[in-house]
């Protein structure tokens, strides 16, 4: 027992160990310099070169692009939450002709690549006149977020007692108001994985930002963490800087809501 | 799927069944339902129904299609041997996933599903890579797989395989496996936790059970855990290919569709010939080929294979309340 339990462990390590292995060439990477890369490719910085990390945090560029990856997120979020809980507040719990056809289309829109629609979607921004509009990134991202928010928030509201839905009215309370007072409120755990779906989803967006934003002033993150690679393409410690800058709001986040991402991700895959 | 633990307050006054909401519902459901349907019918219906439209075109993406062709990109696509290899490449990583990414990340489940001490931190290490951003995630490994300072040539140096090691992303031969290489770094903690979910959620009786009747570990596996396993696996498998098929992100900022478009999947030829080239027309063609692929390849496997788990999700129909 004891040697399988030490195997277990061993498995474990080599495993974290692969993971964590490039993560931690890329931290450390950003301490050392292009010389101590090569010959130093596995140990500690030595010595420590802080320069590449102030440079970028001094830059104002990457502030900017992390402040841009932020809001478009949050307004992002909003949206899709908002839109889809009103959607499946209807679909959970109002009885209309047509209704299982529309969710069972929304539903399919699971399967819809954002590739497929990019090239339209491209053109009718541009005739829009939302390319170079964060708006033109927001709107799109919203549309496509729809369906898994659905989905998943129908499910909720439909484990939720007509009864309190009956007392809310008995008592007074339009639709509008047992929506917005009581059953959001009472739908906080699904709400939240939701969200954090969708900012995951609006965070590691690169596709539609690629297309929207010709100028640098709107790029999110993965757009400038593309640039200056191609920019810095022969410096190597420098480029690992910025990735690893460019990770750490990711994995801070993933540290915080950890749980309700998990919770989400196992149980938005479809088991009703 | 959820259980919802907060219980209604009992109503203050004896529950009197009121049909005041239900006499008027059209103004609700309208208003309720239209933000939803404006957005996705305008910004994802349109555009696909567009996309197929423009198939038919030779167009470079200005002013309005007129030279009609028929299904000539489509003939044209059938003969090209980027598409040909596109499909070819997408099947070698969907076989590599299912051979090999997904059954590892079952066994690291069954692993983490031990009593082990520090589980909650491989845990949360396991499945770390999942929230990095496609290019992120691409960046590093280009920094890694680079030829001088790169890790990755470091380690086979280290190891005894130096020669091996010199070239991952440069060259045709090898660039699809050190792109499946990434994919399963990024991805296979994913496909274990869900393993993993599914897993605790198997009643410790039926362990217990078969244990009393003396089957090994082994047998267990094979008879109780697998079986139990079956739907998530199904699952598992569905999202694989999905991913696979839409694969761009990744490829794009690792390798741009090179050496010589030896790792070019069926969304990067799009984009060359889209946003590159500006043949609109035939790019459509490629999005209506990963949209045709996605939709066929997803409802035939939702009616053969998923028929059974998924009651209540994407299928329910005629299941009123």
């Amino acid at each position: 027992m004891k040697a399988r339990h030490a195997a277990l462990h061993l498995l474990s390590i080599l495993v974290g160990a692969a993971i964590v292995v490039p993560i931690l060439f890329g931290v450390l990477g950003g301490f050392k310099d292009n010389g101590q890369l090569f010959t130093n490719p596995f140990g500690l910085p030595d010595p420590w070169i802080p320069g590449n990390y102030t440079d970028i945090l001094g830059s104002g560029a990457f502030w900017r692009q992390a402040g841009n990856s932020v809001g478009i997120a949050i307004a992002t979020t909003v949206g899709v939450v908002g839109v889809g809980a009103m959607a499946a507040y209807i679909f959970a719990r109002y009885a209309f002709p047509g209704r299982e056809t529309l969710f069972t289309v929304f539903a399919i829109g699971l399967m819809f690549p954002f590739a497929v629609a990019i090239l339209p979607l491209f053109v009718l921004l541009r005739e829009m006149g939302l390319l170079g509009n964060p708006l033109g990134v927001v709107l799109p991202q919203i549309a496509f977020g729809l369906p898994v928010t659905i989905v998943v928030l129908r499910g909720f509201f439909r484990g939720i007692p007509p009864e309190v839905e009956e007392s809310a009215v008995l008592d007074g309370a339009g639709p509008v108001r047992f929506f917005w007072r009581i059953l959001l409120p009472m739908s906080r755990p699904a709400l939240g994985t939701v969200s954090v779906l969708a900012v995951v989803g609006s965070w590691n967006n690169y596709l539609l930002p690629l297309i929207v934003f010709n100028d640098s002033r709107w790029w999110t993150l993965p757009l400038g963490v593309q640039q200056f690679q191609s920019q810095y393409s022969a410096d190597t410690a420098r480029i690992l800087a910025y990735v690893t800058l460019a990770m750490i709001p990711a994995l801070l986040c993933y540290a915080f809501a950890e749980r309700q991402l998990v919770g989400g991700l196992t149980s938005g895959i479809g088991k009703g | 799927m959820v259980i919802i633990e907060r219980r209604p307050a009992a109503p203050a006054r004896p529950p009197v069944r009121t049909r005041a909401r239900r006499r008027r519902p059209w103004p609700t459901i309208v208003l309720f339902l239209a933000p939803a349907l404006l957005l996705f019918g305008l910004l994802v219906l349109a555009p696909i129904v567009v996309a197929g439209y423009a198939s038919l075109f030779t167009w470079n993406g200005f002013g309005v299609p007129t030279e009609f062709v028929g299904l000539e990109n489509f003939r044209r696509l059938l003969v090209d041997e980027i598409f040909v290899g596109d499909l070819r490449r997408t099947l070698l990583l969907v076989t590599l996933s299912i051979l090999i990414q997904l059954p590892v990340s079952l066994g690291l489940a069954m692993l983490l599903n031990q009593p082990l001490r520090g589980r909650r931190v491989y845990r949360l290490v396991f499945f770390a890579p999942y929230v990095l951003s496609e290019v992120v995630t691409a960046v590093l490994f280009t920094m890694i797989f680079s030829p001088n300072q790169g890790l990755a040539n470091h380690i086979t140096r280290l190891i005894g395989l130096g020669d091996l090691g010199a070239t991952w992303l440069a060259d045709p031969d090898t660039v699809m496996y050190s792109l499946f290489l990434v994919i399963s770094w990024k991805y296979f903690g994913f496909h274990t936790l869900l393993y993993l979910a599914a897993r605790q959620s198997i009643p410790p009786e039926l362990h217990d059970a078969a244990a009393t009747d003396g089957a090994g570990p082994w047998r267990a596996f094979r008879h109780i855990t697998l079986p139990l396993l079956g739907p998530t696996i199904r699952i598992s498998v569905f999202l694989s290919v999905l991913g696979t098929v839409q694969l761009f992100d990744m490829v794009w900022v690792l390798t741009g569709g090179g050496p010589i478009r030896s790792s070019e999947t069926l969304a990067v030829s799009m984009f060359q010939e889209g946003f590159k080239r500006f043949h609109v027309g035939y790019a459509s063609a490629f999005s209506m080929a990963i949209f045709l692929i996605s939709l066929v390849f997803g409802l035939l496997y939702q009616r053969f294979v998923l028929r059974r788990d998924l009651e209540g999700a994407v299928t329910t129909m005629g299941d009123r309340r």
